[in-house]
């Protein structure tokens, strides 16, 4: 059973912070839906290659040779704030 | 001039060669529409100003007496797909100022072929959802019954399309968000085999699932929009080299002798009477039209809601760690230190369905977790793909079933257990899993006049034959000529 502080250790893993009537939500959703999936615990996997891709590929690579990409202006056209060619964050340490 | 957004792709196709309208008197009549009937809030963006441009470009191609299949076409695509210079917010508070750089691949093969894109379609917020109701832009009503969900999470491209507003629109599909969607909207939807369109471009959920699809209101429209938007693409290296078949030229072929095998479990407790017996008599019609039927068992579908929750969500909490309030996105005011600036962005623009889904992902990943639930989850995943394996190998050339268990359901029916939603893919999931394609298609109504939607699953690579048998079917049935009553 997922309790509060659980979740609030699982968000904090992922960079959330979920405002208190959240957590309870998803602490109750979270719960639900692992129940739910233990269901798989029944099977006897022995033997059972697991799978990350359908069709079995591998990596595909090609010649490292430059090919035209975004200019520096349309890389940062979304920055939230920017300083020269760079992303601008606020100050953080101190 | 009668609505010419009301007629189905190949009418305008024929419409627009012998110049009974123009790209743009086309453009400006969807556009017309879509703001006559912005009460179903299908859309987010609407793109007039280029579309018209785009339209104006395609007249002047037209009138030099070029034409392809799609040139002066208007068509809408789900905002999960990025478009250049069109504000593309996958429905989410974290990317509602995003302007992409550069169009997504599909919308480049688009543009190319001269079709115009007029707007971009409201979604699940990342497209993780079933009904819409995840949008942070509210949600899409159906078309049918204004109360009711249009299905997702490529909800409002489904409901431009069976509303009339477009001919075409794209979707994407993960566990079922073009087919869901379709059935319930009462129009054509197909997902593509995994890695037959590229990805280039579509913002990430669940990656080794994620799929564009299309949608029309006709069999041959879909194949059309399929066919554009297909193949290999070296910016997608989980798109792959196969060749592309002419999904147009075999439609009209006959289905004699085709064996179309009928899923038992696909048929059991959960499914909705009036969705069994309407799929039951597609099928027979179907058998009338030549094809086989024969029972098929696929044991180990039964698991797909749990395999798919633990590996989307597990694919969803990698992807969707790039929106940190750094680089482009939502940024949370003020922020403290860098922990509070990354938890802060992302926990008040993700609404409570992705943070959900990040928060379980995490769990099955992270240490001491992975092996009972991720691990375990990519194992019986291998065990729904050989079950399909097995049955096209022995049984069948495809296979037929309800898309959902039941026709669109009520706005905020489902919205407080995520559970009891998820448990409405469990038709969609196995094929998305498999990497199949699938295809929905009209095969009838319920009581209250809701369409209910036949799932068509195809060998990998085999589309072509979910196209004909779909255009058999409709070729035999008059479902197509039922239109929803906007009011």
């Amino acid at each position: 059973m997922f309790k509060a502080e659980d979740t609030l250790k699982i968000a904090s893993l992922a960079r959330l912070a979920p405002s208190q009537d959240e957590l309870l939500v998803l602490t109750k959703d979270s719960n639900a839906i692992l129940e739910y999936v233990r269901q798989l615990e029944t099977l006897d996997l022995t033997g059972v290659q697991p799978m990350s891709h359908v069709h079995g590929v591998t990596n595909v690579l090609r010649e490292d040779e430059p090919e035209p990409s975004l200019t520096v202006d349309e890389a940062l056209s979304n920055a939230i704030d920017t300083h020269d060619n760079f992303f601008k964050v606020p100050i953080i340490i101190e | 001039m009668t609505e010419p957004a009301l007629l189905t792709l190949t009418q305008l196709r024929a419409g627009l060669d012998r110049k009974d309208f123009s790209s743009v008197e086309l453009t400006s009549s969807c556009l017309k529409l879509i703001e006559k009937h912005a009460d179903l809030n299908a859309f987010i963006e609407i793109c007039e100003e280029q579309a018209l441009a785009q339209a104006k470009h395609a007249d002047s191609l037209l009138a030099k007496g070029e034409t392809s299949p799609l040139l002066g076409i208007p068509l809408a695509i789900k905002d999960a797909i990025v478009t250049a210079g069109i504000r593309t917010t996958c429905a989410s508070k974290m990317l509602q100022n995003f302007i992409p750089p550069y169009d997504a691949t599909v919308i480049q093969k688009l543009k190319q072929e001269g079709a115009v894109i007029v707007a971009k379609n409201n979604l699940d917020e990342f497209a993780m959802g079933s009904s819409s109701e995840n949008s942070a832009f509210g949600p899409v009503k159906n078309p049918w019954d204004k109360k009711r969900v249009p299905g997702g999470s490529s909800s409002g491209s489904a409901a431009a399309v069976a509303a009339g507003l477009v001919p075409g629109a794209l979707g994407t599909d993960t566990g079922g968000s073009v087919r869901q969607p379709a059935s319930f909207c009462g129009i054509v939807g197909i997902k593509p085999t995994y890695g037959r369109v590229s990805r280039y471009g579509v913002v990430a959920y669940a990656s080794s699932l994620d799929q564009v699809g299309v949608f029309g209101r006709r069999t041959a429209d879909c194949a059309t929009l399929l066919q554009t938007i297909a193949g290999h693409d070296f910016k997608d290296s989980t798109s792959i080299q196969q060749p592309l078949p002419d999904f147009s030229a075999n439609l009209e072929t006959d289905i004699k002798g085709l064996k179309i095998g009928v899923p038992k479990e696909y048929f059991e407790e959960g499914l909705d009477p009036q969705v069994c017996d309407a799929v039951k008599a597609a099928i027979d019609k179907l058998v009338s039209l030549g094809a086989q039927a024969c029972e098929v068992s696929l044991p180990h579908s039964q698991y797909a809601v749990a395999v798919y929750y633990i590996i989307a969500s597990a694919e969803a909490s990698s992807n969707l760690s790039r929106y940190d309030g750094v680089r482009y996105g939502y940024r949370a005011s003020n922020p403290s230190d860098l922990q509070d600036l990354y938890c802060r962005s992302r926990s008040e623009a993700f609404g409570i369905e992705v943070q959900r889904r990040i928060l379980m992902g995490t769990f099955v990943l992270s240490s001491g977790y992975f092996e009972a639930y991720y691990l375990r989850a990519q194992k019986v995943r291998t065990l729904i793909a050989e079950d399909f394996k097995r049955v096209f190998e022995n049984d069948c050339d495809l296979i037929a079933c309800p898309t959902a268990p039941t026709t669109a359901y009520l706005l905020g029916e489902k919205v407080q257990n995520p559970l009891q939603m998820y448990l409405g893919d469990v038709y969609t999931l196995p094929a998305s899993l498999a990497g199949l394609p699938g295809l929905s298609l009209p095969c009838g109504f319920d009581s209250q006049r809701l369409p209910i939607g036949l799932q068509l699953i195809g060998r990998p690579w085999d589309e072509a034959t979910l196209f004909k048998v779909a255009q058999a079917y409709e070729n035999a049935t008059a479902w197509k000529t039922h239109a929803p009553n906007l009011g």
